[in-house]
């Protein structure tokens, strides 16, 4: 019973920290919203075709925008945060407490997805608002079952990412490298009509376009109610799982001995 | 009463280094003791495998009954860590990390309570970021206490203070250790150990070289006399200088140091070699040895930082 309330301040104080870094924040929803505006004004709302039939632009930014901003919600902020804090010894002094390490992680996580949700909502929400895009009810379903399969999967490859990298210097770095690339070849940043067959192959291998196109399906008016897309599903499933082998393997608590410089001569210098 | 912590034959390795070789020693409940030594002596290794943080290589090693490599949870409730290089969350409040750390353990001291204890009532409200670096370190202090341990390690405690937080820091400590904590604590300061500490272990080069307590150390201090000079290059063997000596003869770069329980003797040869070779000694002095001679003596050379 208290492990579930040391969850649950576990997660609102990793909500705390998430909303008092300001740059964080704006990175994680105010650029992704910029972008929808920008891409809509740029390139008009009327229907373009994409691999869903002729949407308008906005219902086509509207999900991809609201996957990618909630994949950096998770993936990117999660391995970011957590290798800054191993970096500052903070994961080695939860380590040196009771508090189980399924707590920890799980507060993380689950802030993260909590801020995903919060996130694309808010895109989802304007898209609606101001651009006519539309959502149907019995689609719902379908796009709540991806948005959790999506999110919960990138949470975990951001623990996996923050397991591998060295130090909090790198991991951004690594973050990035993975993400923006994805976000060209999964149906995000530009919609595919009939891309070369490796980079479709590609896209449906890594996690993004799997969580794009299953989400996106669920918002397309030219998808079947339930709009289920099972083999995207699989294949985020499959990346949970890979992203859980890597972090079970690899997790670490204490900085890597010669990868970041110094803390304890600035700790001192500060005093 | 059974010891609080029992440590037989520790051994540490870290490639070829044997980061602590075969340390043995043990700390009564309500004791206050005191690990010494230089950087990179063994002694935060030594307390990281108490603490549970790092695996042994050999040896045996019980914490309030508990193998730590083996303990998990039930073992970190019961015990406090106050770790140097330990971060904390700087976006949250104090109240806010003390509230959070709190809900972990389940034995835990009201957290009005601790920061009156370390006299940060005032700062509750203040995120971490905006606190002073010694401030800061007094939150560290906090949420070692938070959980009521019944032993409380603290490495390094007051590592890049200035003299006057030093003091208001050891005064804390005392004041929190009065009820009878358990505390393991490690130190390069000498003085910090002597003014803390029931009992002292000098570590060098992962071995305990000396362990008893302050009093102890420095009859043994009082026992002592150093005789230093500086020798001129001469042609005699050193071994017709050294060999007689009752004391124990170190030097590098031709500064000979001689710390002797006979220094009368061993001062009659010294000058009597000398003179027969008409040879004079530079800078020669003969005092009594200090703790801080003591410590030196037994920590090796390599000890540049010690006084640091």
């Amino acid at each position: 019973m208290s492990d579930w309330r040391l969850l649950w301040r576990s997660i609102r104080a990793e909500n705390r920290i998430f909303w008092r870094t300001p740059i964080g924040a704006f990175f994680t929803l105010g650029l992704p919203l910029i972008m929808l505006v920008l891409f809509v004004a740029l390139f008009g709302n009327d229907p373009i075709g994409t691999e869903y039939g002729d949407i308008t632009t906005a219902q086509f930014y509207a999900a991809g925008l609201g996957v990618f901003a909630a994949a950096s919600a998770t993936y990117t902020n999660i391995a970011i945060g957590l290798s800054m804090r191993r970096d500052e010894g903070i994961l080695k002094r939860v380590r040196g407490t009771p508090i189980p390490p399924w707590v920890f992680l799980g507060g993380v996580m689950l802030s993260a997805v909590w801020i995903a949700i919060f996130a694309t909502t808010v895109m989802v929400g304007l898209g609606m608002v101001a651009y006519g895009v539309e959502l149907e009810a019995a689609k719902i379903p379908a796009m709540l079952v991806s948005f959790l399969a999506g999110t919960i999967c990138f949470a975990t490859l951001g623990v996996a990412l923050a397991s591998v990298a060295k130090s909090a210097a790198s991991a951004p770095a690594i973050a990035n490298a993975t993400m923006l690339p994805m976000g060209f070849i999964s149906n995000v940043f530009i919609p595919l009509d009939n891309p070369p067959k490796w980079l479709t192959l590609a896209g449906d291998i890594f996690p993004l376009k799997p969580f794009a196109v299953s989400f996106t399906e669920g918002m397309s008016p030219f998808s079947e109610a339930p709009a289920f897309e099972w083999d995207r599903l699989l294949v985020l499933l499959a990346w949970t799982l890979v992203g859980m082998a890597v972090s079970w393997r690899r997790f670490r608590w204490e900085p890597v001995v010669g990868a970041s410089t110094g803390r304890r001569s600035r700790r001192a210098a500060a005093i | 009463m059974s010891p609080a912590i029992e440590v037989t034959d520790l051994t540490k390795r870290y490639g070829d280094l044997r980061a602590v070789d075969g340390v043995s020693f043990s700390v009564e409940p309500g004791e206050v003791f005191a690990i010494l030594g230089p950087n990179g002596a063994g002694k935060s290794t030594t307390v990281e495998i108490l603490e549970g943080h790092r695996k042994r290589d050999g040896g045996l090693v019980s914490v309030l009954g508990i193998d730590p490599a083996k303990g998990g949870r039930e073992y970190r409730n019961r015990v406090g860590i106050v770790l140097q290089s330990a971060g904390i969350d700087k976006e949250l409040s104090v109240r806010e990390v003390l509230d959070l750390y709190a809900t972990a353990y389940t034995r835990r001291r009201p957290v009005d309570e601790v920061l009156e204890a370390v006299e940060l009532t005032e700062k509750a409200d203040a995120r971490v970021r905006s606190l002073s670096g010694g401030q800061q370190r007094r939150v560290d202090l906090a949420l070692g206490l938070i959980g009521d341990p019944e032993l409380i390690f603290l490495d390094e405690p007051t590592t890049g203070f200035d003299p006057a937080a030093r003091r208001r820091s050891w005064e804390l400590v005392r004041k929190l250790t009065a009820d009878g904590t358990t505390v393991v604590l490690t130190t390069h300061y000498l003085e910090e150990a002597e003014q803390l500490a029931d009992r002292v272990a000098v570590m060098s080069g992962g071995r305990i070289v000396a362990e008893g307590t302050p009093e102890a150390l420095r009859a043994n201090a009082d026992s002592g006399t150093v005789i230093r000079f500086a020798l001129p290059s001469v042609n005699a063997p050193l071994s017709d200088l050294l060999d007689p000596l009752v004391g124990e003869a170190s030097g590098r770069d031709r500064r000979i140091e001689i710390v002797t329980s006979a220094p009368t003797a061993d001062l009659a040869h010294i000058t009597a070699w000398a003179v027969d070779r008409g040879i004079e000694l530079q800078g020669l002095v003969v005092e009594s040895m200090n703790l801080e001679d003591v410590y030196l003596q037994l920590v090796g050379d390599e000890t540049g930082d010690a006084a640091t």
